[in-house]
């Protein structure tokens, strides 16, 4: 799973079946052409499907359609291996990234020639930049064994190959230069000492990567740290001998989308495309746990608890990013002093609320926050990562603001920071004092934001989750899961009665309870059991609800809505006129505050500790159709005046 | 692996490789059936082939290929 994270760009969403057919139809209008290639490129795509992108890319180039808004960049490619399949990947991987990238090709094994030959088909080109993608093979790096001066030389004769090559192309095409580490061969000469040993393989290999390192450090030439991708997913994967004997591949092709997007990201990063400011979502991602429902002593954010490092881990990553320049914020599900708490109160926070540029906590939908984050700081959708660990939400995001990017995340937190490092949005070619000091730049600017309108179609986003709610009423199955729920929930709950799973059982044959268990199922998977509720006739006609509650993890699906409908439903066939709901406050609850108003009920009463009574006619009620299969199962109906 | 499978899943392979949602691998298939199949997409092939079934081929396996049926052998041996 670790290692793959990286060769299956995991952050990436995987591709849809119908990709061939998507790619088939997308030149079909040249309307937004350059934003739909690009939102094509967006895929976790292999290397056929890469080559099928590049080739449609080629298509509307070549019948001079716009590519706009897509930055153009032209990149030469000096190489001394099979060029055939990395190419198309890379033209297509930099779609993903917002530039329109057009490769041009050296002759195979034409490297130092292409360079210096002022006539040469990449100086003629005149291209942005030129990709020096050699390997060791192509250096006459000869090993040295035990001889300190002959090693020094022979790096030296390297590094000064690589100079001539800078300059050829600087001098005959204004080009920069993209230079690439060298990754070393997994196969070792006497073991460890090859580590030890001046001459052996290893250490030339790393005195050349540093060398390299220093010689575009402060110019504009730039560095792929081609060694460290290699190293990260194991330089056994990476070199495949097998593949190097069949075609010349300089590594395994399964790695070529890997080695894309690291390619792409660095001429995103020259174009000034890197992402800026990281949102953060708060449950289960900087902390484990709902601070609404489990509470200051409840989350995980410890040391000495898995779980809990996991989520500092994830802390310690945004923290060394707000470091070198990445603004952070926050956007969260919650009440604004109840996410604040932890920030404020636990000592084991390592995020401060100083380190926060903006923190939007409500009960707005998340596409509409970032938005107003964006606003905010002035700084556009594009500078954005948001990292959830909801699917729905990131879902919703990804649909309604697709300029930001959302990594996709394993389900274990262990695994988040990692993830968010492997997706590269915060890849940099330069670094400056300026940099250190522009988180605290944008802090000072940042007030509280005001909120907007929705930022989108939510409702087209809910009807693509094709969800499927369940109405049951109380029964021996889910006997336990009700009365967790009913002790448990504290934020999305009117009344917080709290009763024992005996007092549960007995509301099951009650004949004065109405009971309502309730699950919801999307294209993500079933949520299980997400609200109950408990009315109780108080008299022939009245329903008084006693406990309406549901889990915050399906917030802003239209969920309570679908609940009222199924309510008034079974109300009007047990010939209730009127139904009362109740709100008690707490110190957890100010969430629903106005639920029965946004229900259509009206206000009847209020007491001094803050609780409201709110009435609705059950023949007057007119609630929203909401875009969910709805089943109601196991219900008996009650003759009238049975109470 | 039933033979057929490998047929449905060699097929799924090519048509991926070629783009062409008609081609089907039948055992009888060559390279010169196929104008685009040339010597670069072979390669992609069978690396396509070598991840789809998640094996392996050597380099005398790969050169010793005459057609579909060979290279169904070659995986059945494998899977």
């Amino acid at each position: 799973m670790s290692s793959s994270i990286y060769a299956d760009l995991f952050w990436l969403p995987k591709s849809p079946e119908n990709f061939s057919s998507l790619c088939r139809s997308v030149l079909e209008d040249d309307h937004g052409l350059g934003r739909r290639l690009q939102g094509l490129a967006k895929y976790a795509l292999n290397g056929n499907q890469l080559g099928r992108l590049a080739k449609v890319l080629a298509k509307a180039r070549a019948d001079g359609m716009s590519l706009a808004p897509l930055t153009p960049f032209r990149l030469g490619v000096l190489s001394n291996s099979t060029l055939d399949f990395i190419v198309p990947a890379l033209e297509a991987t930099a779609l993903r990234h917002g530039i329109a990238l057009e490769c041009i090709k050296a002759d195979y094994g034409q490297v130092i020639q292409a360079a210096l030959s002022p006539d040469s088909v990449i100086n003629r080109a005149m291209p942005d930049a030129v990709l020096v993608a050699v390997d060791l093979r192509y250096l006459p790096l000869q090993s040295t064994l035990g001889n300190q001066e002959a090693a020094a030389a022979a790096v030296s004769g390297v590094l000064q190959h690589f100079q001539a090559i800078r300059e050829g192309v600087r001098n005959n095409s204004g080009a920069i230069s993209i230079l690439q580490t060298l990754a070393p061969l997994p196969e070792s000469l006497f073991g460890s000492f090859d580590r030890v040993l001046p001459g052996a393989p290893r250490q030339l290999i790393d005195a050349v990567n540093r060398g390299l390192a220093e010689s575009v450090y402060g110019t504009e030439d730039v560095l792929v740290d081609v060694s460290a991708i290699a190293e990260t997913v194991g330089l056994a994967q990476w070199h495949s001998p097998a593949q190097w004997n069949m075609a010349k591949l300089p590594f395994a092709d399964e790695l070529v989308p890997l080695y894309a997007d690291y390619v792409a990201r660095t001429i995103a990063a020259l174009r000034g495309k890197s992402r800026r400011c990281l949102v953060l979502d708060l449950d289960n991602t900087v902390w484990g746990g709902v601070i609404g429902d489990d509470g200051l002593e409840g989350i995980k954010v410890a040391q000495g608890d898995a779980a809990g490092e996991a989520h500092l881990a994830v802390q310690r990553m945004a923290l060394a990013l707000r470091e070198r320049g990445v603004v952070l914020a926050v956007s969260s599900k919650n009440n604004d002093d109840v996410a604040r708490k932890p920030f404020r109160e636990h000592p084991e926070m390592l995020l401060k609320e100083d380190h926060i540029a903006v923190f939007q906590a409500n009960w707005n939908d998340k596409a509409t926050n970032i938005k107003a984050i964006a606003e905010e700081l002035s700084l556009g959708l594009e500078s954005f990562v948001f990292l959830d660990d909801n699917p729905v939400e990131r879902g919703l995001v990804r649909e309604i603001l697709p300029q930001v990017a959302i990594p996709e995340l394993p389900d274990d937190p262990a695994l988040f920071s990692r993830t968010l490092s492997a997706a590269g949005y915060f890849e940099a070619v330069t670094f400056s004092s300026e940099d250190l000091k522009r988180a605290d730049y944008y802090q000072d600017n940042a007030r509280r934001v005001t909120l907007q309108n929705q930022a989108g179609d939510i409702d087209a986003y809910l009807a693509s989750l094709k969800m499927e709610i369940t109405f049951q009423p109380f029964d021996r199955t889910g006997r336990s899961r009700i009365a967790q729920l009913i002790n448990k929930s504290n934020q999305y709950n009117l009344t917080t009665h709290r009763y024992t799973e005996a007092e549960v059982a007995a509301a099951e044959t009650d004949p004065r309870c109405f009971t309502l268990q309730v699950r919801l199922a999307d294209i993500f998977g079933d949520n299980g059991m997400i609200s109950v509720v408990i009315c109780r006739r108080t008299d022939p006609k009245v329903w008084e609800i006693d406990t309406w509650l549901m889990s915050c993890r399906v917030l802003g699906r239209k969920v309570q809505e679908a609940v009222l409908r199924e309510i008034l439903k079974h109300a009007e066939g047990n010939g209730i006129e009127e139904l009362i709901g109740i709100y008690k406050p707490t110190d957890r609850n100010q969430m629903v505050e106005g639920h029965y108003r946004s229900l259509g009920f009206e206000q009847i009463g209020s007491e001094p500790d803050g609780s409201t009574t709110w009435k609705l006619l059950v023949q007057e009620a007119s609630v929203v159709e909401t875009a969910m299969l709805v089943r109601s199962t196991g219900f008996e109906t009650v003759e009238i005046g049975n109470i | 692996m039933e033979s057929t499978e490998i047929y449905d899943r060699l097929t799924k392979v090519f048509r991926e490789v070629f783009d062409d949602d008609e081609i089907v691998a039948r055992p009888d298939l060559t390279a010169s059936d196929v104008e685009e199949w040339d010597s670069l997409k072979h390669v992609r092939l069978i690396l396509s082939v070598e991840n789809a079934f998640k094996v392996r081929f050597s380099a005398s396996e790969v050169s010793n290929l005459k057609n579909v049926a060979d290279l169904a052998k070659v995986i059945q041996s494998k899977v």
